[in-house]
Order: C-alpha cells, then sequence, then structure tokens
C-alpha cells in the first residue's frame, strides 16, 4: 500500500505492507534507527515518537499505514535549527542517561509531557514518564533532566512551528 | 514478532464503515487505537484477514454532554478524558479511571469505546462503566440501538457487538448533584493488568440517605461485574461503616478470579472487597462525608 | 587544560564530574546499535522454540517452511552436527551446550531450529510453519527433585547423574563445631530467586562471511568481545586473525551479553555456508526464556554467636540450580563464581560453605544480573542470616552489626574463606549512614507507630563484595587469564587515543578512560578519545561484566599512562637539557628540580617526541599495558531502608533508601552515582517484583514484560546517596570499581526493612519477591495465630 508520511518535516512516500510496524518503517525504509524495539508486549517505550506533534506513541503497536497522511517526530527531529532542544541538554548535563537505549523514546514522552503541562511537579514527571522503561539510570537523573528543560523551555519563548 | 498478512482499508465515513464491516463480517476486526489489538495481532493470537482502520473518521473522537448525557464517540481517546476539565468537575469515577488505565502512553491512543468492545477480564472501563450506568450506542446496516452495559459485557473478550455492527458510542447519564465516585486499582506497577480493581459511585439525596449507588468489580471473574447486593446494602440509608463492608462482604462473595501471575484467588477475592470498601470510602469523603473508614 | 566541568578537588581530571563525552551521539538518536546495522545482500534469521521443557525430537519436517515466501534455508542441530557446530563449550569449561536441540529438548523454549529468509517478516512465517513433532518427557523442575536421579537429564555425559558438581571451601569440621557450641544460632533456609537480567537491548548478531576477503565479521551485542572471537576461532577452526569481532553501542549489559548463545552460531554458520550477511535479534521473549537468567540459589544459612551477640562461625550450604545445560559465566577454578565473600564485613573466626549444582528443565545461565560472580547471593545470605540472629539475640541490629564488623586495623584482613580484603573501614560507613538517616528517631517513630499497630521497618545491609576479578594465579575464563589492557597513543599535537580490552554497556568508559588517562598525563580528557569493542584494534581484554573493568582495565589505564609519562620524563631531560634524575612530574608538568620555569607541559613533549626526539629513543609517544592484578578489590557499603507495609493489601511504600558507597577513589562522582541509582532500582525490582517462575510442567510463566515486571519511575523510589573513601592499597588509582554494588547490597536492605515492619507480628523470613500476596499472606496467618 502507498503511504505518504512526513517524518521531521520532510515528506516521504513508500509502498508497505499493510503490517508493517511504524518502528520498523522508520528505522528500516527511513534509516531513522533512533527509534529503537526493546519488547514485543508494548512495555518498554524505545520505540516512542511523537504524532502530529500532539500524541506520544509506542511505534511497535501502530502500522506504518495508520501514519499515513500524519506527521511523526522522531529523535532525529528533535534538534532546533542545529541546536540541541532542552530536553536533549537537560539529558546530557543531568546525566540522565546510560547505555542510551530508552533515551529517544524517554525524550519524546517527555516533550509531550512538557507540552501538557510545562511546569510539572516531580510526582508528574515520574507519572508522566511511567510508559518509559529504563534499566541503567534509576530515573532519578532522568527527573533532574526534564525539570531542568521545563525550567529551560520556560524562559525561552515559543518553539517555531515543525521545520 | 510481527503480525501475520491481512488487508487494510481506512474508510473516510461511517458508511463506508459500515458497508466494510457487511462485506467482510466475521473476517474483519475494527482498529481503533489497536494498543489491545496490535499487541495480540505480532503474537498472532488475533490473525484477522482484515483490519478496517476507523482512525480517519474523526468526528467519532467527541467527547460531549448534551441534555443529561455524556457521550464518548468511538475514537475518543483515554487521555482526552485524562485531561479534560469536565470530565475532572463532574464524572470524578471516569477521571480516576481514565488516570490508571495502561499506562500515559498508552493512553493518548487507546480508545474507551474500544476498551469496552475488547472486554478483558482485567480490563478498567466495564468496571467503570457498570459502576455508573453506562449505555453503548452500536450501529449496523439494519440501524442503531442502544445496549445498557449490563448486556453489552457478554464474558471474557466477547461483547453484544454482533458482525456487521460498530460500536458509536458509549453514554453516561450526567450524574445529579451529590455524585462522586471512585475507582480502585492494584497493579504490580505501572502498565500491569489489574490484580484487582473496583469501581463505587455515589448519589446522595437531599436528605443524605443514598439515593443510587453503583459498584462494580473487574479481574474477578468473566467479565466485569456489577456487586448489586452490594449496592442494596447501601441503597435507601445514610452511609455507614456497617453497610460498606456489608458491601465489600457482596464483593468478596462474588468475585471468582482466576489465579495467575498476580495473584491466588484467595487473595484476589480478598483484594475485591478491599478495593470495593476503599472505592466506597473515597466516594463518600469526597462527598464531604467522613468517618466510614 | 579545559573540562566541561570545573575540577573542585585540585585534580586535573580525577575525581571530575565532567559531563559524559559519548552522550551528544545518544541524545541525538545517533548511537549505533546492532540492530542499526545493514549490509547489502542481509538476510534474517528467525529461531523455532520447543514448547515442551523436556521431550524428544521424533522429526523435523521443513518443506512446510521452506514453502514460505522468502524463506531460503532451514537448519536443524543435524545440519550443524555435519559442521560440527551441534555443541559449543560453556564459558565454564566443564560443560557444552546446544546450539540447535539434537535428539532432545531441555527446556521450554529452547532453540530447535533456524529459518533464514529475505525479510524479518518471512523468516517468522516461516519459522511458524516448520513442523516438529515431540515425543514430551517427564521435567524435572526442582533441583531438590533432581537431586534424587530418578529422570536422568543429560544422557550426553559420561556421569549419569543431574549432579554438575561439589564445591567447597572452609574449615567444615572446625565450623560444625562452633556452631554446635554456640550459645546461640540461627538456620534457615534462604532462597534467592531465579531472576534474568533483561537490558532493554536484547541480544543479537550480523555475522558476515566475506568471500571476497575471506573473513568474518561478526557485530555482536558482547560485553567481552576477544573472549567471543576466540571462542568463535576455536569452535570453527577459523583463525583468529580471519575473525573480526565489532561489538558497537550497546543497550545494557548487565551480564545477559557475555555468554555465547544459538542464535549466535547458527547466524554465523549460516553466513559462512550461504556466502551473505545473516543477521539475527532476539525478541523480548526469546531474551527471557532463552538468554544467561541469574541467581536461583536455595541457601541453608547457619551463624553461631555467643549470647553477648559476637559470631562464631558461619556455615552456609547451597543447592543451585543450573538449568539444562552449565552454562554459568565463572571463572574456571569458580564454579560458584566469589561465592566465598559469603562472611561478608565480618571478622567470623571460622566459617564453611559448600555447594551442590544440579541440571533442571530450565533455560541454563547462573551468572548475571550484575551478581559480581554470585557476591549477590553471597551478599543476601550472610545479610539476612545477620539480621535473622539480631533478632534472636534482641539486639539492635546495627549494634549487632558494629559489634562483628572486621575493625580497620585488622586490613588487608585475610577472610575464613581465602580472600584478603584490600582495605575498609566500615564502622565509619555506618556510622555516617546511620547519621544521615537520623536512626534513632528513625526507631522513637517506629515504636510508636508499633503502638498503634502500624507496620514501618527500617533495614540495614552492610556488604562487602569482591571484584576486579582478576589475578592470573587464580582467574582464568576458558584458559585464558583475566588481566586487562590499555593501549595509548599520544598524537604531535598533544592529543590522544586510548584504546582497552573493556566493553562499556552505559558504564561512561569513553568519559572515565580518559579521565584517568588525562589525570596521569595532563592532557584534556576531552581530547583523549576511547574506543573499545572492536577485536581488530584494541588490545586484548576479557571485557566487562562483574566489575572488573575499573579494578583492571582501569589499573592498565593508569599504568599504560605511566609508562608514556617516564618516556615523556627522557623526552623532556633531553628537551630541557638536564640530567634525567633532575627531572620531575610536578603540578602536570615536566620540570627541573628547583625550577618551576624550567619546564614543560605534556603538549610540548608530544610535538617533540614527533620532532625532536631523544636520541637513542624511539620516536613517537605510546604504551601498552596488559595488567595482572595482585588481588581482587572490595568495595563496600552501607545501605538502610525505611518501609511502610499496608496489612490490608500487603502493599510495601518504600519511604526513605539512603546508599552509603565506599569504592575508594572516584574517578567521575556522577558516572558513579548514576550507577547506583540504576543498581538499585534493579535491586528493588528484585526484592519486590521479578521472579523467572517455571510451573510444576515446566512451564515459563515469565516470558514477557508483561509478566517480568520492570519498575517504572513511578514505582522507582528516589534515591538518596552518599559516599566514603578508603582507597585500595593495590591499585594503581586506589580505585575499587562499583557498578554492581547496589544490586548486591539493596535485597537485603528491602527485606531486613520489610521483616522489620512485620516483626510485631511473629513473620521471621519470607523469600522474595516480596509480592503484595506475600505479606498479605504473613500478615493474616500471624493475626489468627
Amino acid at each position: 500500500m502507498k503511504i505518504s508520511v512526513t517524518v521531521n518535516g520532510t515528506k516521504y512516500e513508500r509502498d508497505v505492507e499493510p503490517r508493517t510496524l511504524l518502528a520498523y518503517f522508520l528505522r528500516e525504509a527511513l534509516g531513522l534507527t533512533g527509534t529503537h524495539v526493546g519488547c514485543d508486549t508494548s512495555s518498554c517505550g524505545v520505540c516512542v515518537v511523537v504524532l502530529d506533534d500532539e500524541r506520544a506513541v509506542k511505534s511497535c503497536t501502530m502500522l506504518a499505514v495508520m501514519a499515513d497522511g500524519h506527521e511523526i517526530k522522531t529523535i532525529e527531529g528533535l534538534v532546533q535549527g542545529g541546536a540541541l532542544h532542552p530536553l536533549q541538554q537537560g539529558f546530557w548535563d543531568q546525566h540522565g542517561l546510560q547505555c542510551g537505549y530508552c533515551t529517544p523514546g524517554m525524550m519524546l514522552a517527555s516533550y509531550v509531557l512538557l507540552k501538557n503541562n510545562p511546569e510539572p511537579s516531580e510526582a508528574e514527571i515520574r507519572e508522566g514518564l511511567s510508559g518509559n522503561l529504563c534499566r541503567c539510570t534509576g530515573y532519578n537523573n532522568i527527573v533532574k533532566a526534564v525539570q531542568q528543560a521545563a525550567g529551560a523551555m520556560k524562559a525561552q519563548p515559543a518553539e517555531p512551528v515543525a521545520s | 514478532m510481527f503480525p501475520a498478512p491481512f488487508d487494510y482499508h481506512r474508510p473516510g465515513s461511517l458508511d463506508e464503515t459500515l458497508a466494510l464491516l457487511a462485506q467482510y463480517g466475521g473476517d474483519a476486526r475494527v482498529l481503533a487505537g489497536g494498543q489491545s489489538l496490535i499487541p495480540a495481532m505480532r503474537f498472532r493470537l488475533a490473525r484477522p484477514a482484515v483490519l478496517i482502520d476507523i482512525n480517519q473518521l474523526a468526528d467519532l473522537g467527541y467527547i460531549r454532554e448534551t441534555d443529561g448525557v455524556l457521550a464518548l464517540g468511538a475514537i475518543a481517546r483515554d487521555a482526552a478524558l485524562e485531561h479534560s476539565s469536565l470530565i475532572a468537575s463532574s464524572y470524578r469515577l471516569l477521571a480516576d479511571t481514565s488516570a490508571l488505565v495502561a499506562d500515559p502512553i498508552v493512553r493518548q491512543t487507546g480508545t474507551v469505546v474500544g476498551s469496552l468492545c475488547h472486554n478483558d477480564p482485567s480490563g478498567d472501563w466495564g468496571v467503570t462503566a457498570l459502576a455508573s450506568r453506562a449505555q453503548i450506542v452500536i450501529r449496523g446496516k439494519a440501524g442503531t440501538r442502544t445496549v445498557p452495559i449490563d448486556e453489552f459485557l457478554v464474558d471474557s473478550f466477547a461483547t453484544a457487538v454482533g458482525e456487521g455492527e460498530l460500536a458509536l458510542e458509549v453514554r453516561f447519564p450526567k450524574p445529579p448533584d451529590r455524585t462522586s465516585g471512585s475507582y480502585q486499582k492494584i497493579e504490580r506497577k505501572v502498565g500491569d493488568f489489574a490484580t484487582a480493581c473496583a469501581a463505587a459511585q455515589i448519589t446522595l439525596a437531599a436528605d443524605g440517605t443514598v439515593a443510587e449507588v453503583g459498584i462494580a468489580i473487574g479481574a474477578a471473574g468473566p467479565t466485569a461485574m456489577r456487586v448489586k447486593a452490594g449496592e442494596s446494602a447501601l441503597r435507601g440509608s445514610k452511609p455507614s461503616k456497617d453497610a460498606i463492608r456489608a458491601a465489600a462482604d457482596e464483593a468478596r462473595k462474588l468475585a471468582d478470579p482466576v489465579a495467575d501471575t498476580r495473584g491466588s484467588a484467595e487473595f484476589k477475592k480478598d483484594m475485591a472487597g478491599v478495593l470495593v470498601r476503599r472505592a466506597l470510602v473515597a466516594a463518600c469523603e469526597r462527598l464531604g462525608v467522613g468517618g466510614m473508614q | 587544560m579545559s573540562t566541561t566541568t570545573e575540577s573542585t578537588n585540585g585534580k586535573h581530571a580525577m575525581g571530575v564530574s565532567m559531563k559524559r563525552k559519548e552522550d551528544p551521539r545518544f541524545i541525538r538518536g545517533g548511537g549505533k546499535y546492532l540492530d542499526d546495522f545493514t549490509l547489502p545482500g542481509m538476510v534474517w534469521l528467525s529461531l523455532v522454540h520447543s514448547p515442551y521443557p523436556h521431550a524428544k525430537i521424533v522429526k523435523i519436517d521443513k518443506t512446510p517452511a521452506l514453502a514460505v515466501p522468502g524463506v531460503l534455508a532451514v537448519l536443524t542441530g543435524e545440519d550443524l552436527a555435519a559442521h560440527n557446530l551441534a555443541w559449543i563449550p560453556t564459558f565454564h569449561g566443564y560443560d557444552k551446550q546446544m546450539v540447535l536441540a539434537v535428539g532432545k529438548v531441555l527446556y521450554q523454549y529452547q532453540e530447535v531450529a533456524g529459518v533464514i529468509a529475505t525479510s524479518r517478516e518471512a523468516a517468522q512465517d516461516g519459522a511458524e510453519m516448520v513442523d516438529v513433532e515431540y515425543e514430551p518427557l517427564d521435567p524435572v523442575v526442582s533441583p531438590f527433585d533432581s537431586r534424587e536421579d530418578k529422570i536422568i537429564l543429560r544422557d550426553d555425559r559420561e556421569n549419569k547423574t543431574n549432579h554438575i558438581y561439589h564445591w567447597e571451601v572452609g574449615k567444615q569440621d572446625e565450623t560444625n563445631a562452633a556452631l554446635a557450641a554456640s550459645e546461640v544460632s540461627i538456620k534457615e533456609r534462604i532462597v534467592f530467586q531465579r531472576c534474568h537480567p533483561a537490558p532493554l537491548e536484547p541480544c543479537g548478531i550480523l555475522a558476515d562471511m566475506s568471500p571476497a576477503t575471506g573473513r568474518l565479521t561478526l557485530y555482536l551485542t558482547s560485553q567481552a568481545p576477544h573472549a567471543h572471537r576466540t571462542v568463535v576461532s576455536l569452535v570453527t577452526g577459523i583463525p583468529e586473525d580471519k575473525i573480526r569481532v565489532i561489538s558497537p553501542d550497546l543497550g545494557g549489559g548487565f551480564g545477559n551479553k557475555v555468554p555465547v548463545y544459538p542464535g549466535y552460531v547458527v547466524a554465523a554458520a549460516a553466513s559462512v555456508v550461504i556466502g551473505v550477511p545473516v543477521k539475527w535479534v532476539e525478541t523480548r521473549t526469546e531474551n527471557l526464556t532463552c538468554t544467561g537468567f541469574a541467581r536461583d540459589y536455595h541457601m541453608d544459612v547457619e551463624i553461631g554467636a555467643t549470647k553477648e551477640g559476637r559470631v562464631t562461625a558461619l556455615k552456609v550450604s547451597t543447592v543451585a540450580d543450573h538449568g539444562a545445560f552449565d552454562a554459568a559465566a565463572d571463572p574456571t577454578k569458580y564454579p560458584a563464581g566469589l561465592f566465598g565473600i559469603v562472611t561478608g564485613s565480618y571478622d567470623f573466626p571460622t566459617a564453611f560453605t559448600q555447594l551442590d549444582a544440579y541440571f533442571t528443565n530450565k533455560a541454563p545461565g547462573g551468572v548475571a544480573y550484575r551478581c559480581s560472580f554470585r557476591v549477590t547471593e553471597a551478599s543476601f545470605a550472610i545479610e539476612r542470616g545477620m539480621e535473622l540472629l539480631a533478632r534472636k539475640l534482641n539486639m539492635d541490629p546495627s549494634e549487632f552489626r558494629l559489634k562483628n564488623f572486621v575493625k580497620k586495623e585488622q586490613f588487608p584482613y585475610p577472610s575464613p574463606l581465602g580472600f584478603v580484603y584490600d582495605s575498609g573501614d566500615y564502622h565509619m560507613t555506618l556510622r555516617k549512614a546511620l547519621d544521615i538517616v537520623g536512626y534513632d528517631d528513625l526507631r522513637k517513630e517506629q515504636a510508636e507507630k508499633r503502638k498503634r499497630g502500624e507496620l514501618m521497618g527500617i533495614g540495614i545491609s552492610t556488604f562487602t563484595e569482591a571484584v576486579g576479578a582478576g589475578p592470573s594465579k587464580h582467574f582464568d575464563i576458558m584458559g585464558i587469564k583475566m588481566f586487562d589492557s590499555a593501549e595509548i597513543r599520544v598524537h604531535p599535537t598533544g592529543s590522544a587515543i586510548l584504546r582497552a580490552g573493556t566493553k562499556s554497556q552505559g558504564q561512561g568508559h569513553e568519559t572515565t578512560w580518559a579521565q584517568i588517562a588525562a589525570e596521569e598525563l595532563g592532557l584534556d580528557p576531552q581530547n583523549i578519545m576511547v574506543e573499545e569493542g572492536d577485536t581488530d584494534t584494541a588490545p586484548y581484554g576479557l571485557g566487562t561484566y562483574a566489575s572488573r573493568s575499573t579494578p583492571v582495565a582501569g589499573g592498565a589505564i593508569a599504568l599504560a599512562a605511566r609508562k608514556i609519562r617516564e618516556k615523556a620524563r627522557k623526552i623532556a631531560a633531553h628537551l630541557l637539557e638536564a640530567p634525567l634524575d633532575d627531572v620531575e612530574w610536578e603540578n602536570y608538568k615536566f620540570q627541573v628540580r628547583g625550577q618551576p620555569e624550567n619546564a614543560l607541559t605534556m603538549q610540548q613533549i608530544a610535538f617533540a617526541a614527533y620532532t625532536n626526539p631523544a636520541p637513542d629513543s624511539e620516536p613517537g609517544l605510546e604504551a601498552t599495558f596488559y595488567y595482572d592484578p595482585p588481588n581482587l578489590t572490595f568495595p563496600y557499603g552501607a545501605y538502610i531502608a525505611v518501609v511502610d507495609v499496608d496489612r490490608e493489601t500487603g502493599a510495601v511504600s518504600v519511604r526513605r533508601f539512603l546508599a552509603i558507597d565506599d569504592c575508594g577513589t572516584v574517578i567521575n562522582p556522577m558516572v558513579v552515582e548514576g550507577q547506583i541509582h540504576g543498581g538499585l532500582t534493579e535491586g528493588f525490582a528484585i526484592a519486590f517484583m521479578q521472579e523467572i517462575k517455571y510451573d510444576e510442567q515446566g512451564n515459563n510463566l515469565n516470558t514477557n514484560f508483561t509478566d517480568y515486571l520492570v519498575p517504572t519511575s513511578l514505582e522507582s523510589p528516589k534515591w538518596e546517596t552518599s559516599s566514603t573513601c578508603t582507597p585500595s592499597p593495590h591499585h594503581p588509582i586506589g580505585a575499587k570499581g562499583v557498578g554492581e554494588s547496589p544490586n548486591v547490597g539493596s535485597p537485603a536492605a528491602f527485606v531486613n526493612a520489610v521483616m522489620d515492619a512485620l516483626a510485631p507480628l511473629g513473620v521471621t523470613h519470607i523469600d522474595m519477591p516480596l509480592t503484595r500476596e506475600k505479606i498479605w499472606q504473613a500478615c493474616r496467618q500471624s493475626t489468627t495465630a
């Protein structure tokens, strides 16, 4: 089936089997390997991407054909005009990653969390990220990373519309 | 873990959807959030020949309150309820539930109607729908019918939706003043299915007696169940510790859970009672009636 | 010299919490993990698994699979046998394991066949269609049943018994006598349940036998790339120079990526036979059901003491469940790993420990999940045992520990089970923990709560672990000694490249190894590029697991750097026109003694090494060091957990958790703290929710993340950490390693806390995981008692 998906601002037209999962479409058809696969049961969240700049979705639990006509943001699309997104800066500054495997999904889940709740409490951050597993960090520093990003984004002017 | 091959349709209108459903009958599954269906397909436990994706029917994403009824369209997402001020202010039981389904990511795509149609015995929405006396609107080629939730939830993974039909909407009666509720869930971690879950909704009359009450338990049988005997124990009198304990005991008696990695049947039965008690106590507290602990 | 974070300790790079150099690629999604690699012509492998825990294989019919579009080949154990690859040796060396099942299957999900196809989906479609006929046999699930030898599982072995080996160390008669004579003693069966390391990235391989180069390149999720290369060479007969193992970015290891798995062998064999690259990436189900599990020790712990509370003897007898093959990745002479550390932080006059290992119809493994070679099991046993004895003596658990700790003056401390602990000050560290947590106030609060029937508990764990395997006299893996290595080359313009024999899976070596070298050489750690994982370029090492990297490779890095510094000193003497003896390394410069103005930086020396080398000296500035450590290292800690228990539902809330770790010299405090946080969440998971359980029919009940539970940010407590520092006297930079300490120390802290909470109900011990139901059951039983 022919689909047209805009990923990180670029439109791609491809022919896919209906059963192709969005995660593998992104990774293999488009070569965007920053989105990862970690489990079989939609439990881990390392595959999370953003749909229509609005919803965080587990891309292993979505068919590529469902993304036809929609916009996807992957980790590769988080950089803003060559500069690190405050979330990326926050994760780096606060040591919010170790092996890096959960990090793309964790950052994109945080991205949507902060869109809906720009000044989350620690409890709200922990609750909001409870769909993303991490084995390395014990979550303490992930919370700090998101708090730093929230603070920086509050100080920033509004982001440009998806470029 | 990839699904077996299937044909895929994404209709642009309700009529088109119904036509496809009529055409493919039992060979087709409806795809809304897909948060239960796609995982089942990845394990090849579900192998539909045809998927009918209704996500393009954007006008089915509504959450609206009209004429004493809260109506949620077929693709209204869990997260939309979670973040809705209408739900938070007037539908406490639904607000509680919407924050406890699956995990915060799944909730952004999963749908309430889809969850009710999936009818997992450990699902959250069936329990809440029973306690709040919901109804499901079903449309087929023959027309539209409205089914009370008690009749809608037939058995594990089985509902009253027939071949060629689509569940269009779930309706909750707008609660009268002096109504509140609570949803209680024991899960081993976020995202786990419930070890036990319970929903309670209480409406008090002007004299402080219980005018109406809905109590339901989940993960305690083939499908969510109303604890009717528990409701009777509370209806008509002022809320009391004894009545609440009696209702909890009725829940315990009614619960017939299956032992699994989450616990033995004995444990789950007891938890059904504990959670009914806690749900009723919380509902009372929210109504300003304390001391029920 | 610039670093990303300002040094606050007077040192240039050591002890600095500098931001990680590897992060820029990870935060951009630019990490290159195994499944990110593709090669032209690549095909996929999918495995077929047995539904039965124990069965004869009657017949395997490939035809329905071969008929699936895209399927190129189906391989079975028989096919591999023709290439002598049906069995491979296990790391421990005393056993072998099937690659694809031959004749029978020995655990549910065991690998039975492999399907090669042109796409992932087709490979899975094909695997579904392979028709295997089984004749089920009765399974042996419990190691205690296995011990009876009623059903012999391994007819391929010479000795027809399920008993794999017996191991013991210590003084049996003396210990038995001391226990018998003790005024007070405890004896308890303490089980450390089977669990699984479950890194978020599953295991995989991209095997590329290139006819053009004649080389076999293996992109491999490997914590020990050189060891894997050597094993592949020995097993296949392909010379090592024709094999290249590339271990790329790894999404976590925790010991899961140490063993050699059937999927690796089948993919490599397929690539050799077919002549195209073959990729295999396991599913999460395969990861949890087939790859190396952790723990599964049933330990009978006996401790004796005087009535004043001075311990007299320790005896631990263990039944170990190894699954179907003995694939526990232990050093050769240590079949029970470093379990001998079971005397822990305490000064036992005598001790004895023994272990018997058995086969069962379960997946093979045993050494994984940050266990430091079974130190997690030992530490749990002693910390639970000491807690039970403190309770019996009616002594405060902290007082009991302080009374029995090895004293600072006793180091280096020879333990009764054969270790020589390098350094420690257990009293200081525990006292610091008690002080920070406000122990006395917590006990007061507990007393008040107990009056109201509320269940609050405080749990202590004061562990000592043994890491840094290890000295060549004692340690080898398949005969290869457990040294490790570093090669450092300084470039003319004063930056450097450093390669080591270790392999980070998130531990931050690209930063911390640069910091060690930078400190020794006075170079900027930002300009020391660190590489690991490519066997074509990295010096030979035994890899990263069991917290050995800093103790062993860290030593190699420091000593390689010091070799460079010694050569640099010669160049400095030449440039400064001073006698060699008068040239000193002072304040990160070479200077003529007493003439600070007559000094040169390492950058200046580096340039000179290429432009103006010292006479009778080679040009260039580099060194390699293979470090054979003189001893293990012994990091330790004091952990305190505070919990509140809901007796109605059995739910436990971890109100506070304080971890004080002492790993000697700390290279990067931020990195160490991160390691502690991560390990504590893993220990929390083990204590409360994780288990790989098989039912009586041998069915694996925890095959996915829906039933093998990883805590989320919501369940995981907010960790509090601190540290003390007793450097290792024998380590070149005094560092001990720390990665596994939190897994070693925390489960006992959690369990001790919950048992403390339940103490008024008369409950003494509950086995992990402490599920709600177990606690609910214990509470109910006591009220009816």
